[in-house]
């Protein structure tokens, strides 16, 4: 009969109601995505005189954005501290994650909702709670003075880039804990015994079947972690202080204080190309890595 | 032997997540303005304080407005897009989702400030409808994830016995695919709320002026003798998150275990 015809049709009409399925979700999307980023750069190619906003498309927001030394300093202080949270957070985690895959036998979910429950609690108390632990008159100091242990409060603890790195180190924990122990989760058991069969001791054995197998969950646990905290405002600005000010308190400053909007458009589209660029490297060169100790 | 020494540093771990969390609750009944030790004495005295704060009241409610339409809209688009990229074969389907999982990527400052600018464009006042057409940026992809799970473990046999049992589309979505699919429906909803609720920036920029309970926060973090109140209050909010995610894994094992039952018989 004409089977043929009529499937092709079916499959034809299928597509048009899965497309129509689609439509209001990337409807909304177009409006409060596309058009604002589109926005984003037309205001990034506007020059500003006093509060007003010319006409005219200038490159001269991308040149002053490029050429002060001081969003230089903010870009790559910004990705270093990114760079140091992510690796702490994944050194951290790895082990922690290894535990629960490998040696936990029963109780592996409780154990993950335990480690997952901290982060329920609202994001800026979290934050500030690092500042009420690390401040001047904070909980480290108040029981260091009280211990007799120092005489005077330690200044060093707060408004630092460490702080800042401890402070997201703890935030993010549950995005490096999560990608790696499913990733570990996943390895095919026979192939650990298969090493030791082979005469492979516990350490030999981790490097080049457990670590090589687990890289895609800790990559994906690393871009997961290091993109988002590039542009974190919160945290810079509660713990930070002068030295531990990030892209986002820079951005913010032109959209609220000083009110220099083409200006804080240019400073984000750069900040997150330069962001993009860089983790798409880390990608490349991970993988390429992981290749290399296999 | 190398498995105690784990052990030990999965419990240090495990102490490392929980101590800032438990501090807010211990200095919330803390006798003291000040947040350090020794403690002072025990005093309910800060959460009396919240009930008569009648401007933080206004910032819960308006938060509780935001999550409850961010988490029906984000659910309701993402249910349909996930109806629509497991059930048909569409073309560009890897385009368009990494076009609806882009909010993931992009800093919630720069959503921020490019919402400020559609706003602004279109001449429209800073609102909470704003807050929610933000939100829903970063919920939509995150009820995706939830609910393209929950399609792709389900058995379009149901579907096709319940057509060719005589129930039409609609009737067979609302007797078989909506039944099956309420758990993940449940914890959609129940994860884009909860992140809707928790969050702050995309709000700051666009609540102008009715705030949301993390920008009131935000504004009372300044004022040293009003933070044992925002302690009892994030005391409150954890205690009140912890139940919640208890009864969504309550929930989500009930849909696991109400399936698996299904398929037995």
């Amino acid at each position: 009969m004409t089977g043929r015809k009529a499937t092709g049709r079916k499959a034809q009409d299928d597509r048009t109601a899965g497309y129509a399925l689609l439509t209001p979700t990337l409807v909304v999307l177009a409006l409060a995505l596309a058009a604002p980023m589109l926005l984003l750069l037309v205001y990034s190619l506007k020059s500003q005189t006093g509060i007003t906003i010319g006409g005219d498309l200038t490159w001269t927001q991308y040149q002053a954005v490029l050429g002060r030394a001081s969003y230089r300093t903010l870009f790559w202080r910004s990705l270093a501290i990114s760079g140091a949270v992510t690796l702490v957070t994944l050194l951290l985690a790895y082990p922690m994650a290894y535990f629960v895959a490998f040696h936990v036998k029963r109780a592996k979910f409780l154990w993950l909702i335990a480690l997952t429950i901290p982060f329920w609690t609202s994001y800026l108390l979290r934050v500030f709670s690092w500042k009420v632990i690390l401040g001047f008159n904070g909980v480290i100091n108040s029981a260091l003075m009280r211990l007799g242990l120092v005489d005077a409060p330690l200044e060093f603890l707060l408004y630092n880039p460490f702080a800042v790195v401890l402070t997201l180190a703890h935030a993010w924990a549950a995005f490096a804990i999560l990608p790696i122990y499913v990733s570990l989760e996943k390895i095919d058991r026979s192939l650990l015994e298969a090493a030791t069969d082979l005469g492979d001791g516990p350490w030999r054995r981790f490097r080049r079947i457990t670590l090589p197998l687990s890289m895609p969950g800790v990559i994906g646990a690393a871009v997961l972690i290091f993109v988002p905290t590039t542009g974190d405002y919160v945290t810079p600005e509660l713990v930070g202080g002068p030295k531990g000010a990030m892209l986002a308190n820079a951005i913010e400053a032109q959209f609220n204080s000083v009110g220099n909007w083409p200006m804080g458009a240019a400073l984000a589209l750069v900040s997150m190309t330069g962001v993009a660029l860089v983790t798409a490297a880390f990608v490349l060169a991970a993988r390429a890595a992981t290749r290399a100790i296999r | 032997m190398k498995r105690h020494g784990l052990l030990a540093y999965a419990l240090f771990y495990l102490a490392f997540l929980y101590v800032p969390g438990l501090l807010l609750p211990l200095f919330s009944f803390n006798d003291s303005q000040f947040i350090a030790f020794p403690l002072s004495g025990f005093t309910t005295r800060w959460y009396a304080g919240l009930a008569a704060d009648g401007a933080m009241q206004q910032a819960l409610a308006n938060s509780l407005k935001v999550a409850t339409a961010t988490a029906l809209l984000s659910t309701l688009l993402g249910l349909t897009a996930a109806r629509a990229v497991t059930r048909y074969r569409l073309r560009a389907k890897g385009a368009i989702l990494g076009f609806i999982a882009l909010p993931l990527f992009i800093p919630d400052i720069v959503l921020g400030i490019a919402l400020l600018l559609l706003l602004a464009a279109l001449a429209l006042p800073l609102s909470l409808a704003g807050v929610v057409l933000g939100h829903m940026l970063v919920c939509i992809p995150l009820s995706m994830t939830v609910l393209i799970a929950r399609f792709e473990g389900f058995d379009r046999n149901l579907e096709e016995a319940s057509a060719d049992l005589g129930e039409n589309g609609w009737m067979t979505f609302w007797r078989v695919t909506f039944p099956l699919m309420l758990p993940g429906i449940l914890s959609s909803l129940l994860l884009t709320f909860i992140t809707s609720f928790d969050e702050f920036l995309v709000a700051y920029f666009l609540s102008g002026g009715s705030a949301t309970l993390p920008v009131y926060i935000w504004g009372q973090l300044r004022f040293p003798e009003r933070l044992p109140m925002v302690l009892a209050l994030g005391a409150i909010i954890l205690t009140v998150s912890v139940g919640l995610v208890a009864l969504a894994e309550v929930l989500r094992n009930s849909g696991v275990k109400a399936d698996k039952r299904r398929v037995g018989a």
